[in-house]
């Protein structure tokens, strides 16, 4: 039993990613053709309008759900909750969001949706996630960021500065 | 659109809305799809069984809907060399903007996030004007 036990936060999340893929799927999301012809606003009666309803049912059920679930004072599997706190507008947040908006109407295909079409066995769908992976790669190599990372350090104060310079080549 | 285009849709989102709302629930957390992913590149993070089996869900539903439902599997792609460059774009689009349609549109959005409302307003501006230029501009398909 106590493996079991051990084992349900990975549970849950293999359970979530899979709830996820059947919602992209039911809701057409994972067909790119139906993806483009959404964010087709010009094509007059070939619009597809649809793909807007699942954004509202999946803000509606989440927007309700997790301000129930954020009264809680801790999460099921970890102490506490980790969301996003930052409220500034910066160049990387809209640069970025551009030019994924940019790929998402190239290919019809975001990231969740590459995933579900790979385990479907699509050809096309395993290369976008292969490189969505090297674009990923490259943007860390090409922009590091300043900060070390979210986790300050645990170990002892260091008495010597450590630069952190590996990939800096801007 | 038909009704059972619209049925679809809906309870489509509704299940990605609680997908979202599980791992809120479970681990506290954004279901970003991209930041997961990308987290599973470089070294192995602190989280790494969550963030594995999460995105291991997503590609056994993938599974799931060729072996039971494969009408839902669409019939069409873009070709290897768009998917390629679509990809590398996402990725790095993703990446400088912390978030996708998950993370971004699902999440930030239902949390009333100013940044996540920009960021999706912006995303779904800029995919709009690329479908427009492959499609009436070049009068290409894209996905074919």
């Amino acid at each position: 039993m106590s493996t079991l036990r051990a084992s349900l936060p990975t549970v849950s999340a293999l359970g979530a990613g899979l709830v996820f893929g059947v919602g992209l799927a039911l809701a057409g999301m994972t067909d790119p053709a139906k993806v483009q012809g959404f964010l087709d606003v010009t094509g007059g009666s070939r619009w597809d309008p649809s793909l807007a309803l699942v954004m509202v049912g999946a803000i509606a059920v989440h927007a309700a759900l997790g301000w129930l679930i954020r009264r809680r004072a801790a999460p099921l599997f970890v102490r506490r909750f980790a969301l996003p706190t930052r409220t500034d507008l910066d160049p990387k947040l809209i640069g970025g969001a551009a030019l994924f908006g940019v790929g998402w109407g190239m290919g019809g295909i975001c990231p969740g949706p590459g995933l579900v079409d790979l385990g479907s066995g699509i050809v096309p769908a395993l290369v976008f996630v292969i490189a969505m992976a090297v674009g990923m790669t490259l943007q860390r190599f090409l922009m590091p960021e300043k900060a070390a990372g979210p986790q300050p350090p645990q170990t002892t104060p260091q008495t010597t500065p450590t630069t952190t310079t590996h990939g800096a080549l801007s | 659109m038909n009704d059972s285009t619209v049925l679809l849709s809906l309870a489509g989102g509704a299940l990605i809305g609680l997908a979202a709302s599980l791992v809120l629930l479970t681990h506290g957390r954004v279901a970003g799809i991209s930041g997961i992913f990308g987290g599973l590149l470089g070294r192995p993070p602190a989280d790494f069984s969550f963030r594995i089996a999460f995105i291991g869900g997503l590609v056994l539903a993938g599974l799931g809907v060729a072996l039971l439902v494969p009408d839902l599997v669409p019939h069409t792609s873009p070709s290897i060399l768009l998917s390629a460059a679509a990809g590398l774009v996402v990725g790095f689009g993703t990446r400088l903007g912390n978030g996708c349609t998950s993370g971004h549109g699902v999440c930030g959005i239902s949390r009333l996030s100013q940044r996540s409302i920009v960021a999706t307003v912006t995303f779904m501006v800029t995919g709009a004007v690329t479908v427009y230029v492959v499609r009436h501009v070049f009068h290409a398909g894209g996905a074919s």
